[in-house]
């Protein structure tokens, strides 16, 4: 398997004068992209990581695409305070990752000059496989490393760019760090069904030692897996050669100590543990508890709690089973540990129901401390009330005093001390009241989006469809609608905020309800934990914004 | 989708007759299938596309228990403010409706409730074959169905008044729909002979046209009795 040249991205000086070289960064399988054309006259400053073998999905490679030549840098990098809010900012693409298939492989094999590569395949998604749509986004603890999850059970985590003195404008920019095949598909011979091995959840642990951990989950195994770098190796073995033969004993007459040598930076990603066959329904939720021995996941109807060291057991804290599977009406929908009490957690039902739980009062959680829910509204009472009402994702706050939960239509925040209704409610789409009949009958009204917080917790953002997705301002009260699309972003250029028209006469710049393209939908987003950037989900591209403040 | 041009609502009575007329804006082929009827404005078209939905649950081998929840519960509230109107025929057509929905629509409930009864049972059932490493094991009674008539089974109480019957050829066309490959396992195979007799007996039965209370007790007796059965987790584990 040939190696290409270092992979390389040219500096701004290159690119401004005109001549843009289109480099191809290749993550996995190196052999089967070419290298760029010509050759950059700035090699990358971050050692490339190598994998120690390709993913067992084969054929997928991970590719930055590079719309267009770098814009050169603009001035001050954005601060690293959080407090610029989304109104003030301006949002700019930073760029955009994208999952290519054997099929596109295949058409790219064919356009050999990678400078034609640059808008043709990657135009629209339809190359892209069911298998590569992205399930899940997360950043770690220090926003370092960002960590997807897709249909086909893989895990692509990416390492942010360093930052230096030279290229400034770089800063924000996130690229392939290790790529694994987390689960795989499995055959429940029991029950004659395929289980998924789409990763429903991604968990960081925090970092304790020079190795990376996280959880990663699909509907029945959650698996810790270890990420590491190693960036030195063994020389000198005795009893085997370079190569590792092993080596006739009576031709050894000397003795050696072996060294260790620096060699390319390699990362490799191993499980460390598999907590499996504890959960009859799906899991939907993985949450970390502050006290980083245990954590919790959570199905339709059961909540277990784990200790990492312990594979064979989990305790039972919630299960919200009748008795009799007829008087079924309710499911959980999400769960999450308080970020600073390692006894407390909440869970969120279909029912647009929170409640809080307190691991003190009684080994199985299934009464509530604290139950949050909102008295229905009359005027808005209608067939879908309760489906509405069904909460897709709970958040805290990173305080601990809040939690958010997303429905269907809106954004509410909570606040812990005031059960009978939120502090605050944002309209995440509103104009799609009227057309609840339409979205019963396709599905859509099913759709889980996630909500995510800024740093600061000053900032809230989720989905949306058309690729659209929303901030809201918790201090300003102002809000802002972006696309995440390839046609309307080149890297650097400042995000337009949107406008849906929901009647009367439509602006030049607005798109008619009726022109929304429901099977776009944003679902996963992150928002990394200290700085404005973010990531966001589109099917299988993974477009990552930053604020630019000038 | 492209942007719409040129569109122009001049008055707000145009915008409100939209969200009423049949719009098809939805019926994008790119979008998840979908009934291909105008939205349903009305209580009675909202239930069959409900009943619709429910099967078509009912049909995965493994449903989603959200997605199966939020539409019963659905079709519960319809089907509450359905219920001061006759929505049930008491007779079924006699000749045996071409559509399995249509006919379900006749006498939907006793069949709906009776198939969604057993799905869920069968879930519990499946989850106590596999029981893992889970503490608390007691999973309470098997779940027998609440005695008593077979419209009013437990909270899916999906029945108005005790009129839903059960054509035969209908109860063999919901057997078909429904994916019994659960049953066909090897596990299974005391079930599924017990099974069996139901959509066969379905041409012997022609001359009757009701099941009464009687064999749909028995019916259901054999679907719960089936997962009283206690089986250790297989090696598959």
């Amino acid at each position: 398997m040939h190696q290409p040249p270092p992979a390389s991205f040219c500096s701004s000086s290159s690119s401004s004068g005109g001549s843009s070289c289109e480099c191809a960064r290749v993550g996995v399988r190196v052999s089967a992209l070419a290298p760029a054309a010509a050759p950059c006259p700035a090699p990358r400053r971050l050692p490339r990581p190598r994998q120690p073998e390709p993913p067992s999905r084969g054929t997928s490679t991970l590719l930055p695409a590079r719309l267009g030549p770098w814009c050169s840098p603009t001035g001050s990098p954005a601060p690293l305070s959080c407090e610029t809010g989304c109104g003030e900012g301006s949002w700019i693409l930073v760029c955009r990752l994208l999952v290519p298939t054997q099929v596109s492989l295949l058409s790219m094999e064919e356009d050999i000059d990678t400078r034609k590569i640059n808008n043709s395949f990657l135009r629209d998604h339809s190359y892209a496989t069911e298998a590569d749509i992205i399930s899940t986004v997360e950043f770690n603890h220090t926003g370092e490393l960002l960590a997807t999850g897709d249909k086909g059970g893989r895990v692509v985590i990416f390492q942010r760019e360093q930052e230096s003195k030279n290229q400034v404008h770089r800063r924000g920019e996130y690229n392939v760090y290790s790529t694994f095949q987390s689960h795989e598909p499995e055959f429940d011979y029991l029950k004659s069904l395929e289980i998924e091995e789409k990763i429903n959840k991604i968990r960081w642990l925090p970092q304790q030692n020079a190795a990376y951990f996280l959880l990663s989950t699909n509907d029945k195994t959650v698996k810790l897996w270890k990420v590491s770098e190693r960036d030195k190796r063994p020389e000198g073995y005795n009893l085997k050669d370079e190569e590792g033969r092993l080596r006739d004993p009576a031709t050894i007459t000397t003795l050696r100590v072996p060294v260790l040598r620096p060699m390319d930076l390699m990362v490799e990603a191993t499980p460390r543990r598999v907590f499996a066959n504890a959960h009859t329904y799906h899991i939907n939720s993985i949450s970390v508890n502050s006290d980083y021995e245990t954590y919790m996941s959570a199905d339709d109807l059961r909540i277990n709690l784990w200790n990492f060291e312990i594979t064979n057991q989990s305790f039972n804290i919630v299960d919200i089973k009748p008795a009799n599977m007829e008087e079924l009406t309710e499911v959980i929908t999400a769960a999450e540990f308080h970020p600073h009490h390692c006894n407390s957690f909440v869970y969120s039902s279909s029912k647009g129901t929170i409640r809080l739980c307190d691991m003190r009062a009684s080994a199985l959680c299934d009464r509530h401390s604290k139950f949050f829910e909102e008295p229905e509204d009359p005027s808005n009472r209608s067939f879908f009330s309760e489906i509405i009402s069904s909460i897709s994702d709970v958040k805290f706050s990173h305080s601990g005093r809040y939690i958010m939960t997303r429905d269907y239509l809106t954004v509410k925040v909570w606040d812990l001390n005031m059960e009978n209704r939120p502090i605050e409610t944002y309209q995440v789409h509103d104009y799609l009241r009227s057309k609840l009949c339409s979205l019963y009958e396709n599905d859509c009204i099913f759709d889980k989006f996630e909500c995510v917080w800024n740093g600061s917790d000053s900032v809230i953002m989720t989905g949306s469809y058309n690729n659209f997705f929303r901030m809201f301002d918790r201090n300003t009260k102002r809000d802002v609608t972006l696309e995440a699309s390839r046609e309307n972003s080149k890297p650097r250029a400042i995000l337009k905020p949107r406008k849906v028209c929901v009647g009367g006469k439509r602006r030049k710049d607005e798109i008619s309800v009726d022109s929304l393209d429901f099977s776009k939908k944003i679902l996963h987003t992150a928002w990394h934990p200290s700085e404005n950037i973010i990531a966001v989900a589109a099917t299988n591209n993974l477009y990552i914004f930053q604020d630019k403040v000038n | 989708m492209m942007l719409s041009k040129g569109l122009k609502r001049k008055r707000e009575e145009e915008q409100e007759k939209e969200t009423l007329a049949v719009d098809t804006w939805w019926l994008d082929p790119s979008l998840p299938a979908a009934a291909q009827a105008p939205p349903p404005a009305t209580s009675s078209s909202l239930f069959d596309l409900s009943v619709l939905k429910l099967h078509h649950s009912l049909r995965q081998s493994e449903p989603d228990l959200r997605h199966l929840v939020l539409v019963v519960n659905t079709l519960r509230r319809v089907q509450a403010s359905m219920a001061p109107e006759a929505t049930l025929p008491p007779v079924p057509r006699p000749s045996a409706a071409p559509c399995v929905a249509d006919s379900l629509l006749a006498s939907s409930d006793a069949a709906l409730s009776a198939s969604m009864a057993s799905l869920l049972e069968d879930l519990s059932h499946i989850e106590g074959l596999s029981q893992a490493p889970q503490p608390l094991v007691d999973e309470g009674p098997p779940g027998r169905p609440a005695g008593g008539s077979p419209p009013s089974l437990g909270a899916l109480d999906l029945l108005g008044p005790a009129t839903g019957c059960l054509l035969d050829d209908e109860l063999e066309g919901l057997f078909e729909d429904i994916d019994t490959s659960m049953y066909d396992s090897e596990l299974w195979a005391p079930a599924s002979e017990a099974l069996k007799p139901g959509p066969e007996d379905g041409p012997g039965k022609e001359e009757a046209l009701e099941l009464d209370e009687a064999e749909l007790d028995y019916l259901l007796d054999v679907l719960v009795g089936t997962q009283a059965l206690e089986r250790p987790p297989g090696p598959g584990r």
